[in-house]
């Protein structure tokens, strides 16, 4: 049983939903966003998404697009990613996802990435441009190291891709909520709701919601459903406007415990 | 009907060799899974090529004409040159030839609204065009860079109806486009058709774009044996993300005595990191959804890259011609900045023909290479476009003005 395996067994023993929070790695700078993890951590976020910031990030859209600019700007790449990964590990034992685009983890190379990772204390992975199709030279080694490899659906997958990705991923099935960008939205269509649930009942997997979810109402709403909410944009805002200033970790760690509230 | 025989290449999931493949975001598997299936029936359906064919006739200008380059062979001292001339096509290049294929795809699939990346502004106004014949509303995604040195081809498509959103992330230039163009995508799947215009993005693109360009060889290859009763010895082409060199490339490959050279941006010279020449200096890598060289660093973030053609400013390269390097089938090559300039001169002023940036790049190789060949040999150039746009780029150079020697 993996980590994040246990936070969803956790969770269901416990009758509440799962928060799943994204970060940039390295926005504004490692150091401050060392503090951001710890502070998401400390607030209660079942599991955290650490962002490797990649060049041309086609499936966000403008925060987060700013955010991977800030990070790379501070230095930020997948080794530096992994550091990070370690430090906080020296506080913390929430579970850990590294997320980013395919190209900076090709080029580390899989079979090194994942020991690194899981050396560092990563629990799994998330290629945002890596469908399951092309997974055949990452998996292996993902699987090897004892990693989480968590597979994506999406509003226009079809139940044949839906299960056929539930299989091939463990960990958490991530449920993209809308066809589009990441970003904050202020509703989610009604559609979701439906199609959560059809989602949640066809898979093994547990099912996290993310995209477009901003505020601890839509996080409620979106997990009626779902075993967890992930909130992406909405979190690294406050890391836009905060940037090093150390008002930011408090102004996270509220949002945090606002939206872990309503999930309980 | 023009012989349109299979090529093995790619596997059914896309891949060329190790290069090629789908690497997208979930949302948009579906929407690839269903534009490979439409094209298939399409490509079947002999009444698509009836209407495409019709339409490359009619309203493209083709068949485009092979034309013998007799006063730059003179100058040359070397091989016979040979010219086709993809820069009498509709709107000025190459590029009609796969947006009126594409065009007709995304009226049979019933989509209502047509989008495009565009560098030079050649692809955006072949797309604006055909969606102003077919009456299907359209937006050209194109770099801010590009909208300031092409601001020529940004007025056409404004006429033609289109509308073009310029984009201003990354380094404002034709792969910043395209990342735009993908989040459109993304957002409006459903209803949009992605109409790409080179050898690149994930399977289907790279072959279905390769396949409509293909008419270029398959006219190129008869008329040449008719011009000289024998292959050409040598095959050259300008390489951005590749459209026109696989469609002149494409009828070559199966004879391996003719050699195939695809030209990229050498920009301000190799050395100086200043370029476009993805195949020489790049490392393998994936890019807007397909695995190939790209332009990156250590870290695979991807780098800006450089050309006075905006055509070939872009850090990839479709995964067919990462193939053929690999395979040794094609030989990639570049010329710098400089150089073009005098290959687009070189023509200009021995043959009255302007090419465009980008294909003055193969004009300037060609010759080079021409010089040193025996006068019994030949060399066949793509002329992909013509130099219209670029009058505003050659009056900064100082180009120009100059009396010919």
């Amino acid at each position: 049983m993996t980590a994040i395996d246990a936070a969803f067994r956790r969770l269901r023993a416990s009758g509440e939903k799962g928060l799943v929070v994204y970060l940039t790695a390295g926005d504004p700078t490692p150091a401050a966003s060392l503090r951001y993890l710890r502070a998401a951590a400390d607030a209660g976020a079942d599991i955290i998404e650490v962002g490797v910031p990649f060049s041309d990030p086609t499936a966000d859209g403008p925060t987060i697009e700013a955010a991977s600019r800030r990070a790379l700007s501070s230095g930020m790449n997948v080794a530096g990613a992994l550091e990070l990964v370690r430090k906080f590990r020296g506080t913390h034992a929430t579970p850990i996802v590294l997320f980013g685009y395919f190209n900076p983890f090709y080029r580390y190379g899989w079979s090194s990435l994942c020991k690194d990772a899981r050396e560092a204390g990563v629990d799994g992975f998330l290629v945002v441009d890596l469908p399951f199709e092309e997974s055949g030279e990452a998996l292996p080694s993902i699987r090897k190291a004892g990693l989480d490899w968590i597979p994506l659906a999406a509003p226009t997958s079809g139940m044949a891709r839906v299960r056929a990705v539930d299989r091939a991923g463990s960990g958490f099935l991530y449920l993209i909520s809308v066809t589009g960008v990441t970003g904050v939205r202020k509703t989610l269509p009604p559609p979701v709701a439906a199609w959560t649930r059809k989602v949640a009942k066809a898979t093994r997997l547990p099912v996290a919601v993310g995209f477009g979810i901003s505020s601890p109402a839509m996080a409620a709403a979106a997990t009626r459903h779902a075993d967890a909410a992930v909130v992406g944009s909405a979190c690294v805002k406050i890391v836009e406007r905060n940037g090093r200033g150390s008002r930011g970790p408090a102004e996270l760690s509220r949002f945090v415990r606002s939206l872990k509230k309503a999930l309980r | 009907m023009a012989k349109r025989k299979g090529n093995r290449m790619p596997d059914p999931a896309g891949h060329f060799g190790s290069f090629g493949g789908r690497y997208v975001a979930e949302t948009l598997m579906s929407a690839l899974i269903e534009l490979e299936k439409a094209y298939r029936k399409a490509w079947g359906d002999r009444s698509f090529h009836r209407e495409l064919d019709g339409l490359l006739k009619s309203y493209a200008g083709r068949p485009t004409p092979l034309y013998f380059a007799g006063r730059l062979t003179e100058k040359a001292g070397g091989a016979r040159i040979y010219i086709k001339r993809e820069d009498l096509a509709h709107t000025g290049s190459h590029k009609i030839n796969n947006t009126l294929g594409q065009g007709l795809l995304a009226r049979r699939m019933g989509k209502r609204r047509v989008i495009a990346e565009t560098g030079a502004g050649q692809h955006g106004v072949a797309t604006a065009t055909v969606c102003a014949r077919m009456g299907i509303p359209c937006e050209i995604y194109m770099g801010e860079e590009d909208v300031r040195r092409q601001s020529h081809n940004v007025f056409r498509m404004r006429l033609l109806g289109a509308r073009v959103n310029p984009v201003t992330s990354g380094s404002r230039t034709l792969k910043d486009a395209m990342n735009e163009a993908l989040r459109d995508w993304v957002t409006n799947v459903r209803t949009t058709y992605y109409l790409i215009g080179s050898t690149a993005g994930p399977h289907p693109y790279p072959e279905m774009v390769r396949d409509f360009q293909s008419v270029i060889g398959r006219e190129a290859l008869p008329q040449f044996r008719k011009a000289e009763g024998k292959l050409p010895t040598a095959v050259v082409a300008c390489v951005g993300g590749g459209s026109n060199a696989m469609g002149i490339f494409t009828s070559f490959l199966r004879y391996p005595g003719v050699r195939l050279y695809g030209v990229e941006a050498g920009g301000l010279g190799l050395s100086s990191g200043k370029h476009g020449a993805t195949l020489s200096r790049g490392k393998v890598g994936v890019l807007h959804g397909s695995k190939s060289f790209l332009l990156q660093d250590a870290t695979g973030q991807i780098l800006e890259a450089h050309s006075i053609s905006a055509g070939l400013d872009y850090p990839g390269v479709g995964p067919e011609h990462a193939w053929l390097k690999e395979t040794g089938r094609a030989e990639y090559v570049s010329v710098t900045d400089a150089q073009a300039l005098s290959g687009f001169s070189l023509l200009s002023l021995y043959e009255g023909i302007q090419p465009a940036l980008e294909s003055s790049h193969a004009v300037a190789f060609a010759y080079r290479l021409a010089k040193k060949m025996r006068s019994s040999e030949t060399v066949l150039v793509n002329l992909s476009g013509r130099g219209d746009k670029d009058m505003g780029i050659l009056m900064e150079m100082g180009e120009g003005g100059r009396d010919g020697d």
